[in-house]
């Protein structure tokens, strides 16, 4: 009787004690149908966990912090769980330990205190006789390490390492990893036990060894030098995994251990680079995997992948080389998109070992310009900038004017940056350089930097044999389209320093037709009213035709006309502009044909090529202002500026 | 490594560098929206800060990690599958659900999987085999009582 009484209070106890089961609350949480439920069910549940918290309950505190992870990861705050999991991990229980780690693992970063209270854990934990308990807290360290705690129990971890059980000595590896990122003086430790372990036959033990001295290799030269000699063990071990026969355990499609392939590529990589003893050595072996690897999957693919990036980033023989790059051309042709990605990277990444390899995959580079993926198609576009050279111009130019037509808004920038810059270093002529960079404005007109704008008007300038061929090529474009901004400017900035060219010259180059200079206002008129036109390409069309005024002959006062209405324009720029060159036209018009005369040729800054950096960039915009076009301050634009001060002071009336 | 679904609500996520909360929920919504918002025809891989981002989508789940700009993006695709067939092998014929409901398993299978974001263990054997003994001690350690009911429940 007594017995049933207790167990009924057990059972009544229970019921009304123990906190919400975990996989509950989800259930319940998962129910909530709106944010706003959700939130009242996590703030009850959080209040109940707080509660159980303060009351120190030890039986319920891993549940707790388990429901507390999963609220965390709804992306509720979980700090105040820190120290409970500390309190866990100090648990006897295996399950105390396995939450209280993970909870570590999450809430825990470098930076808050309890990190101290854990390396201590660590350090008992580190020694426990189950050794998952020492796995848990070598998982731990190897996942969070800070600074300190590498150096408070690198000793301990040297000493795993040491130590035959492969399922820690793995880890323990890892740690080290870990150790000497956060830490490189540690490295020293960890140098000497590491050499054996190559020798190890556990893959888990081979793989994280091999990681570790990869990562000891990036981070010292010297460590470096030392591990070249084991070149000989890893190209030993490379060979027995390629040979070995199937083994189900290490097996991924066909493949024995890819992992531990890669990852021995991947060091002999390291090893080989700029040491020509070590290259030869794996030379054999690179060409047996790159050759015997089946590439049917992505595995296979993984591996050569691999190998060739070890092969031309080593000094390996030229024809190793060409036996790479034509595997990364057989990737191009590949049904799966991701490996057609990471050839095009890869060899936009030797381009520079090997130009003539690579470019023997031109046409096949220049296909995935027309690939579905806007990733590919990204890269496909960068590795064929970097493929076009004197030979191959006019036809990359075609394939890639064509591209630019097409291709995605956030690519034209980049593209018509690069066209214009290629065009400039490779043109076979004069003529088809103004014809391409013209194509560009024509059809990427809204997506240009000032750099192109720039570059055009100073090539133009620069050809005074082609002046009315350009200047009348500029002008019919713009008729045609004004909405295209770049080519506005462009062709506004031309038209005003060559319009008496346009109107009258003669040159065999250009179209023998009449344009009339009404015909040249009504286009820089509409250009100037049109609300599609941006404030700049209104601030190049004001000048044009102030400009034109001095070129024309039979309508200055038409230009008058136009400007004149200017001189009360809500835009302060405009306002500037257009009173200043009225008074051009009134009070100081002697001025106005010394003003206004052509402006001197602008020496060319070939610097785009590369197209590097920002300084380049930003010194070509403090050019194109000088070319009195449409930079934004009015000191520097404006063509009046210095020459007469009394007019500009005068001028600047509040809208 | 990370893990979300189609509707992008976090599944699981793992830090194997040190970021300070607010970044990390920040890196982790943009990187959502990136990923979910790229076509199923794209490629699995993009440029991301000094990054490169490998995804792959199984069912509703995307799994997604961040790798050095020198890493094997298709090694580290195999390694996403392998976790993936690891959950398989361990729920059997895994699906969102599971790992919803058991995100902490899910956990300690990727610990076993991986330490310092390096694969630790290529054999899937040895991995089930640790997680299987482990679930073992945990268990052991359960008191098995009718009405009692510790444990996470």
């Amino acid at each position: 009787m007594q017995k049933i009484k207790n167990l009924q209070n057990q059972l009544q106890q229970s019921i009304m004690t123990s906190p919400k089961k975990l996989r509950d609350l989800i259930r319940e949480i998962r129910a909530a149908k709106t944010q706003a439920e959700e939130r009242a069910v996590v703030n009850k549940e959080t209040a109940d966990i707080r509660n159980n918290f303060r009351d120190e309950d030890s039986t319920y505190r891993c549940r707790n912090v388990a429901k507390l992870l999963y609220i965390y990861m709804l992306g509720y705050d979980a700090h105040y769980g820190q120290l409970e999991c500390m309190k866990l991990i100090a648990s006897p229980r295996f399950t105390d330990k396995r939450i209280g780690y993970l909870g570590a693992m999450l809430l825990l970063d470098e930076r808050t205190d309890v990190h101290i209270l854990v390396t201590n854990c660590l350090k008992s934990d580190l020694n426990h006789n189950t050794q998952y308990i020492a796995a848990l807290a070598l998982c731990t360290l190897g996942n969070i390490a800070s600074p300190e705690m590498g150096r408070d129990l690198a000793g301990e971890i040297e000493r795993v390492i040491k130590s035959s059980n492969a399922y820690l000595k793995k880890k323990a590896i890892l740690c080290a990893v870990k150790i000497v990122r956060k830490v490189p003086e540690l490295m020293e430790m960890f140098i000497p036990c590491t050499r054996s372990l190559l020798n190890e036959k556990n893959h888990g033990v081979l793989l994280s060894a091999v990681a570790l001295i990869t990562e000891m290799c990036r981070l010292s030269p010297d460590t470096l030098n030392h591990f070249r000699k084991s070149v000989p063990l890893l190209v030993r071990i490379l060979k027995n995994l390629i040979m070995a026969g199937y083994s189900p355990e290490h097996d991924v499609s066909g493949i024995s251990d890819p992992f531990l392939q890669t990852r021995i590529l991947k060091l002999l990589r390291l090893l080989g680079c700029h040491d020509d003893e070590a290259s030869e050595v794996m030379n054999d072996i690179l060409a047996q995997v790159a050759t015997n690897t089946e590439s049917s999957k992505n595995v296979g693919n993984a591996i050569l992948y691999e190998t060739c990036s070890t092969i031309m980033d080593i000094n390996s023989e030229s024809g190793l080389r060409v036996l790479a790059v034509n595997i990364l051309g057989r990737f191009l042709l590949n049904n799966d998109k991701n490996i057609r990605y990471v050839a095009l990277s890869t060899l936009l990444k030797v381009i520079n070992v090997d130009h003539n390899a690579v470019q023997r995959h031109r046409s096949t580079i220049v296909d995935c310009l027309r690939d579905v993926d806007s990733t590919i198609k990204k890269r496909a576009m960068e590795l064929s900038f970097a493929l076009i050279n004197e030979n191959n111009v006019r036809g990359m130019m075609k394939e890639l004017l064509e591209f630019i037509v097409v291709c995605d808004d956030d690519f034209k920038a980049d593209a018509a940056s690069n066209i214009v810059a290629a065009a400039e270093k490779y043109a076979p002529n004069k003529r088809w350089h103004v014809d391409t960079v013209l194509k560009v404005l024509t059809c990427a007109g809204q997506h240009l930097r000032d750099d192109v704008i720039y570059n055009m008007c100073q090539l133009v300038a620069s050809t005074s044999e082609l002046h009315q061929y350009s200047v009348q090529r500029l002008f019919l474009a713009l008729k045609e389209d004004p909405t295209q901004q770049a080519l506005s400017q462009v062709a506004c900035w031309c038209v005003g320093e060559y319009g008496d060219i346009l109107v009258h010259g003669t040159s065999e180059e250009a179209d023998p037709i009449q344009i009339s200079e009404d015909e040249v206002l009504d286009v820089l008129e509409k250009t100037l009213v049109s609300s599609l036109s941006s404030v700049i390409s209104k601030e190049y069309a004001l000048n044009a035709l102030v400009k034109l005024s001095t070129r024309f002959n039979q309508t200055v006062d038409r230009v008058k006309a136009i400007v004149h209405p200017y001189a009360s324009s809500t835009d302060i720029e405009l306002q500037q502009r257009a009173a200043e060159f009225s008074h051009l036209f009134g009070t100081f018009s002697e001025l106005r044909n010394g003003l206004l005369e052509r402006m001197p040729l602008i020496e060319s800054k070939s610097t785009l090529v590369n197209g590097e950096g920002e300084a380049t960039l930003s010194e070509m915009e403090q050019q194109a202002d000088l070319l009195g076009g449409g930079g934004t301050s009015p000191v520097k634009s404006s063509p009046l500026d210095g020459l007469s001060p009394p007019i500009s002071t005068q001028q600047v009336v509040p809208v | 490594m990370l893990l979300f679904s189609r509707q992008g609500k976090l599944r699981l996520q793992k830090w194997y560098e040190p970021y300070p909360e607010k970044q990390r929920r920040k890196i982790t919504r943009d990187l959502i929206n990136t990923v979910l918002a790229r076509k199923p025809k794209m490629c699995s891989f993009l440029e991301w800060r000094d990054h490169k981002i490998v995804y792959k989508r199984y069912a509703s789940l995307y799994f997604c990690a961040a790798i050095e700009p020198d890493d094997n993006e298709l090694i580290t695709l195999e390694i996403i599958h392998r976790y993936v067939e690891l959950l398989d092998k361990y729920f059997g014929s895994v699906c969102e659900l599971d790992i919803i409901f058991n995100f902490e398993k899910a956990y300690y299978m990727l610990d076993e999987l991986l330490i310092a974001g390096e694969i630790q263990e290529t054999s899937k054997k040895n991995v089930l085999k640790a997680i299987a003994a482990q679930d073992m001690l945990q268990e052991d350690e359960t008191p098995q009582g009718f009405f009692e009911d510790s444990g996470l429940g």
